[in-house]
């Protein structure tokens, strides 16, 4: 158990200061808008996503109502429903340690445990607790950083222009981890390929959900074709991407 | 201070929120057997999105505007290469943001 934790918390080290810097300008943000501690608090908590939680200062200070609350939400985080579909086997039997896991699946948390059935864990290491002390983990360091912003408002005059790259950063070297893994790059091309034509397409504000099908329809129909096997291990690619 | 207002869109961005998260393992309980598609699909989908997420979080980067583009560019090269060479997460990620961080400095 105590291995297992001590894992999940340095498996969380990458995300920690991402989580609490980013946490703090969403601290400050929300009490520049006039809403204090205790609503930081109630948002880390039972929303817990980053960039929602930005645009939810929007609404708030906005007076948007309610529907356009659960649509935003709903454009803003679509991308979940990818993580979760993708980790329907690996959380399969987390039993108890179930809903939390899967409420904290973040995008930066998703990519730490998205290959955790693949890589094999050290010895003594827990599959289901470690997901769960991750996710945990995770969701502390948040509400830290909240709590940190929400308080100090407009008394930290901090420089941390660009810290907030380690999360692009986080992102980053599990792409390029993931390539080195395996033979097949064609999902990894389509998942850049894809979302970069949207982006041009549709602009910043609305181009991830369009991205998301069509990556899925691009895979599928590579799959179709015989582009792509059962596993990324085996090379179908014809081997010109084997970097 | 007790806002119904504030207490509501907490709520329903909530909701959503993990309605978003829980849905496929609602469908796929165990108790329905996950179909194959949707085994392949868990099992390519992570190499697609790490790719989807890197173009995400540059999204903010005007592509004319030679100050965002050269430090972004640079920074996410750098942290690639050191991971390629090192395999270690934590020192891509502090080396890249640092040589971020000094680049919007300087550039």
């Amino acid at each position: 158990m105590g291995k297992t934790i001590k894992y999940a918390f340095v498996r969380s080290i990458p995300i920690m200061a991402g989580y609490i810097v980013l946490g703090t300008g969403f601290g400050i943000l929300l009490d520049a808008g006039g809403y204090g501690p205790i609503w930081a608090l109630a948002m880390s908590v039972f929303i817990y996503a980053g960039s929602m939680q930005y645009v939810a200062v929007d609404l708030l200070t906005g007076g948007a109502n309610l529907i356009t609350v659960g649509l935003t939400t709903l454009m803003v985080n679509a991308r979940h429903l990818f993580y979760s579909i993708s980790m329907v086997e690996s959380y399969k039997d987390l039993g108890k340690l179930k809903p939390y896991t899967i409420f904290g699946l973040t995008d930066e948390v998703y990519s730490i445990v998205c290959d955790v059935d693949d890589k094999g864990l050290p010895e003594g290491v827990e599959k289901n607790r470690y997901c769960f002390f991750l996710s945990a983990f995770c969701q502390s360091y948040w509400i830290i950083g909240s709590l940190i912003g929400s308080i100090l408002g407009g008394a930290v005059t901090y420089d941390f222009a660009g810290i907030e790259f380690s999360m692009t950063a986080l992102f980053v070297a599990a792409f390029v981890e993931q390539w080195g893994a395996v033979k097949n790059h064609i999902p990894a091309i389509t998942g850049v390929g894809v979302t970069l034509i949207c982006l041009i397409i549709w602009g910043p504000a609305s181009f991830l959900i369009p991205a998301m099908i069509g990556i899925t329809i691009v895979l599928t129909v590579c799959k179709r074709l015989g582009f792509i096997g059962d596993t990324l291990q085996d090379d179908k690619s014809g081997g010109e991407a084997n970097v | 201070m007790f806002d119904t207002h504030v207490v509501l869109v907490i709520a329903v961005a909530s909701i959503v929120t993990i309605g978003l998260r829980s849905l496929p393992f609602i469908i796929w309980n165990g108790e329905r057997k996950t179909p194959e598609y949707i085994i392949w699909l868990g099992n390519v989908l992570p190499y697609a999105i790490m790719g989807m997420l890197v173009v995400f979080c540059l999204k903010g980067t005007h592509i004319t505007n030679m100050s965002e583009v050269v430090p972004a560019a640079i920074a996410v090269v750098f942290t690639a290469i050191l991971q390629r060479v090192k395999h270690n997460s934590l020192l891509s990620i502090l080396a890249g943001t640092v040589v971020y961080m000094v680049l919007i400095q300087i550039i």
